[in-house]
Formats: structure tokens, sequence, C-alpha cells
């Protein structure tokens, strides 16, 4: 009788399906995968190591380098935290850009998360189309940010500035036409035959098992359960937003997909709706001793100059107490557990990488699949690596 | 009665000396118990009718070096949410140092657990009994100590040669 033998097989780190460097060990029966081991790390900063040794404000410069295709997103949920501990309120207008920010940086993850993902799988058009769009975000937010990949823009106690006057009418022109980009991305894959052959039925993850590997964001909707930060536990008034949750039936890569597509319309209308209703007033909370004062009186007023310095070399002191706040990040639940001892420096900052909790999910998603499938099942997780291993 | 002190109220009828101390800040509640019963009540708040805390959404250490006195070093944090009641707590568990830094994994309860407490086996080297698989997930298997304990320093200890890897090969001659 012939006996079987495995065939173990190493993919990546260095393989353009892992998004980054993720390695798998594979071990296959013929095409399907039998065990799947990922492996880690080749990214870790030790970012909650360093974070303890910085100021509260230097610590913000950190978060950018976490999902650095959505910096902005990763600063709120650690101002959130932080604004939490210090329990200091954000003016409207400030808490009104965040979202619009956040929503901006959504579609651009999601943006370059489907020109990859369809370009693994082998769809090479959607690529450009998608990174045209993404091109023009990155340039609307850098006219604000005056960054295009890591802002820091969010600060503990508002925004670091007001947006330009400059702003408003790419925005809007962009606003008006993403609907129909998004048009164009469904023509292309949502009935293209190749796609769905490739992407249906494949990388299933049931509900419970969803659940029970504490999966969250687009990866947790598309097996339909109904969980989504924004909605479940609304921060920065999203609660004063028209915009519905996309679910998906199936759980399977497809259904992720359309999930996210769906997202992107819907953060559209967000977008829509914040420069719409955008009220006027100050950018940053009246919290003299913790919110660095405008770069003019720091020009003008010695009193305010003396402040600048003081924030800016000494940081603030926090009080004692520990908090968890989380945002919904392109990718999933972002969280930040952030421990004070009293002092201007974090006793312990966690973060709970969505990505890195999704990934968890994986072994069980492509075991007994073939090989094929696991590139479209990695692709369809949507990994950043910069925050698997931090 | 909010949900929160329901919730407080059954885990103290249910395990007396197992809870030891209830803390509220900013609106959240952290409930500290008894680290041996930890099988015990995660099980009773994932499968009890009213709690159906059925998602782990995040498990992680703390080390309380600076503590004085006799207070335990280590704390395992877990953050729990009911996708029923959309609701959340935190639980934690004092490890001490002198046993050994061990406790029980709950990686059987939640999968999540799974890579979670190999995080912090790695990054605080406590020990999870029972985990299926308890290795290094983020550092090398040859890295010599645990990075977020307070009295690792920040720079490393191979701050001078940060280059000299030892092969495989030559560690086994």
């Amino acid at each position: 009788m012939a006996e079987t033998q495995y065939m173990t097989i190493n993919m990546g780190p260095q393989h353009p399906a892992t998004h980054g460097v993720l390695r798998l060990l594979l071990e296959l029966d013929g095409e399907i995968i039998v065990k799947a081991v990922p492996h880690m790390g080749y990214l870790h900063r030790g970012v909650e190591k360093l974070s303890e040794t910085m100021t509260y404000n230097q610590a913000l410069t950190l978060t950018d380098r976490l999902d650095y295709t959505n910096g902005l997103s990763n600063n709120l949920a650690y101002c959130l935290a932080v604004e939490k501990l210090l329990d200091i309120e954000i003016p409207k207008r400030a808490q009104y850009l965040r979202v619009m920010f956040a929503e901006f940086q959504r579609i651009a993850a999601h943006l370059l998360w489907i020109a990859t993902h369809a370009l693994d799988i082998g769809a090479m058009t959607v690529f450009f189309y998608a990174f045209r769009e993404r091109e023009t975000i990155l340039g609307i937010l850098e006219l604000a940010t005056g960054a295009r990949l890591t802002p820091s823009f969010i600060r503990i106690g508002g925004l670091a500035k007001d947006i330009p006057d400059t702003f408003e009418e790419p925005a809007r022109e962009f606003v008006a036409d993403f609907p129909q980009r998004v048009d164009e991305y469904e023509t292309l894959l949502t009935d293209n035959i190749i796609w769905k052959k490739r992407t249906r039925n494949v990388g299933a993850l049931s509900r419970e098992d969803a659940v029970n590997y504490g999966v969250t964001g687009p990866v947790l909707r598309a097996s339909g359960v109904y969980y989504d930060v924004r909605k479940a536990y609304p921060y920065s008034s999203y609660d004063e937003f028209d915009f519905e949750i996309p679910l998906g039936e199936n759980s399977d890569v497809y259904d992720r997909y359309l999930v996210r597509l769906r997202e992107m319309r819907q953060s559209n209308r967000i977008i829509k709706q914040v420069l719409e209703k955008l009220p006027e007033g100050p950018v940053r909370a009246k919290a003299l001793s913790v919110v660095a004062p405008d770069k003019e009186d720091v020009q003008s007023d010695i009193a305010a100059l003396i402040r600048h310095f003081k924030i800016m070399a000494e940081g603030f002191k926090v009080p004692r107490g520990e908090v968890y706040a989380s945002v919904e990040s392109p990718k999933g639940e972002l969280g930040f557990y952030v421990i004070s001892d009293g002092t201007n420096k974090p006793f312990r900052m966690r973060i709970r990488p969505p990505s890195f909790i999704n990934l968890g999910a994986l072994p069980k998603i492509i075991e007994g699949q073939m090989i094929a499938d696991a590139v479209a099942a990695i692709g369809s997780i949507d990994i950043v690596l910069g925050e698997i291993d931090r | 009665m909010s949900r929160a002190d329901e919730v407080v109220n059954k885990l103290k009828e249910n395990f007396h000396d197992g809870i030891i101390k209830v803390e509220e800040f900013r609106g959240e509640v952290s409930v500290t118990v008894d680290k041996n019963k930890i099988r015990d009540i995660m099980l009773f708040l994932r499968d009890t009718d009213k709690l159906l805390y059925d998602m782990l959404t995040d498990l992680c250490g703390v080390d309380y070096q600076c503590n004085a006195g006799d207070a335990a070093r280590f704390e395992i944090v877990y953050l729990l949410r009911s996708s029923k009641f959309n609701d959340r707590l935190r639980i934690k568990a004092r490890v001490r140092e002198e046993e050994d830094c061990q406790l029980s994994t709950v990686s059987d309860i939640w999968r999540a657990a799974d890579w979670l407490e190999r995080e912090v086996y790695d990054m605080f080297g406590i020990k999870f009994n029972n985990h299926p698989d308890l290795r290094r997930i983020l550092l090398v298997d040859e890295f010599v100590g645990h990075p977020l304990r307070k009295d690792f320093p920040t720079e490393g200890y191979d701050f001078a040669e940060p280059f000299s890897v030892q092969l495989e090969e030559e560690l086994n001659g």
C-alpha cells in the first residue's frame, strides 16, 4: 500500500500575496492544505515598549506606523483613549473633522485593499483604477495634514490645526464623483465570472467561528454578524450621521469583497454629511495644560510660548487610571488600553490590533482548501503587518 | 440597577471569595478575580443565560514590578464583550512571580486567546497551562528575556552588538 507523504512548503516572508512579511508554513497533501502555521514578527519594533519611554504627545507618532495605510484612524483611537483618561470634551467641529478624516482614510485603505487583492487573484486593471482614486484622497489629506502616510494630525485634545480654505473644493468634488468610480470597480469584478469562480465559496468562516476567534471588521460582518464599533459604541459623534452597516451572508471571500465595496459607499455618504453640516468653531479643546496653543499665539504672546514649550518638552500629567477606547478601523476594532500611573508617560499602552486577531483565524479558514485559494483568503482578511507585529 | 452591577452581583453570588476587587473608572468596570478560578469564572461568564460574553476582545499582560509591598507582580487583563447585550467587561487575574508565573489557559473557551496568550508568554514570560501551542509569537525563538517586563531595558541587552545572531547549526555544535 502506498504511504501518504505530506509536503511542507514555505510561503513568504517575501511573497507578493502575503502583503508584507508574513510567513506561512504549509503542509500539503497534493494541492490541499492540511496544516497552516503562520509566523510573524519580522516587522516587530516594540511599539508598546517604546511608548512607555515617551510622553503622551510623543507616543502619538508611533501609532501612525501601526497600520500604515490608516494613519489617521490610528491617531484617533489613541487620542480617544488618552482623552478619556484626561476626561476632556472635544469641540464639535473637531469631532466632525475627525470623522471625515477617518472615513477618507477608510476609503483609501479599502482602495489599497481592493487593488492588491484583485492583483493577487489576477485582475490587474482594478489596481490602476483604485490607485487613481487613492491618489486623489491622499492628495486631499495632504492638503490638510501635510503628510500622505504618517500624518499625526489628530492630536490629544483635537486636531493639529483647522483645515485650509482650499480643502473643501477638492473634497466635495471627490465625494460627488466617487460613487461612479465604485460602479466602475463593480463592472470589472462583481459579475466577472473569473472573479466569482476564484472567490465564491472560498475561505468561508462560519458565524460562530468568527465570534469565537474574536474576528472583527469586514471579515466578521461578511459572516453576517452585526458589529461595528461606530454603531455599537459611537465615538466622535458618529451617532449624528446616517449610514448603514453592510452585512454578508455566505462569509466567503466574495462576500468580504462586497461588504468592503458597500462600506466605501457608506463612508462616502458620511463624508458628504460632514461637509454639509460642518459646524464652525475651534478645533481644539479648552484644556490649557494639555493642548498646545495656536502657532500665531506662540509667536506673539510670551505666556503662550512658555506653555507651548512646557507641553512639548515635558508633556502633561495624566490622572491615574486605566481606560479602553476603540474605533472601527478599516481592518476591524482597533483598541487602545492605556494605563496611567499619574506621570507624563503611559505606564502601559496595549494596542488591540485587529489584523493580528483576524489573522488568527487564517489557519481555520484555509485548512482543507486548495493552495491557490490561500492567496485569495489571505487577501480577503486584509492584513497589514505593521499592525500585526507592532 | 445597571447592567454592570447585575453582572458583578451574579459573579459575587456564584464565586464569593473568587472575586477580589471591583473597580469602576470612567464608566468601565474591572473585576479582579482569583487566578485559580479563572476558567470557572470565564466559562460562567460565557455560558450563563443573562451574561453571554461570547467574544474575547483582548487579552494582555501588565507588569506592576514597581508596586511596593507584597502585591502580585503581573496582571492578566481580559476584555470581554457580549454580542447580545452589547456590553463590555474587564476581568483581571493577578499572577505572582514567586509562583512560577503561570495560570490556566482560556484558549479553549475563546479561540481568540490562542495567539493572545502566546503574545503574553512572549512579552512577559507568563506560562498558560494546557495551552495547545505555547511558543513565542513575535520574537525569535532564541530571544533572551521578555521585553515588556519593566526590568527589560528598552534598547535591549544586545544594543552594542545587535547583529550577532547565532545560527542553529552553531548552537547544536
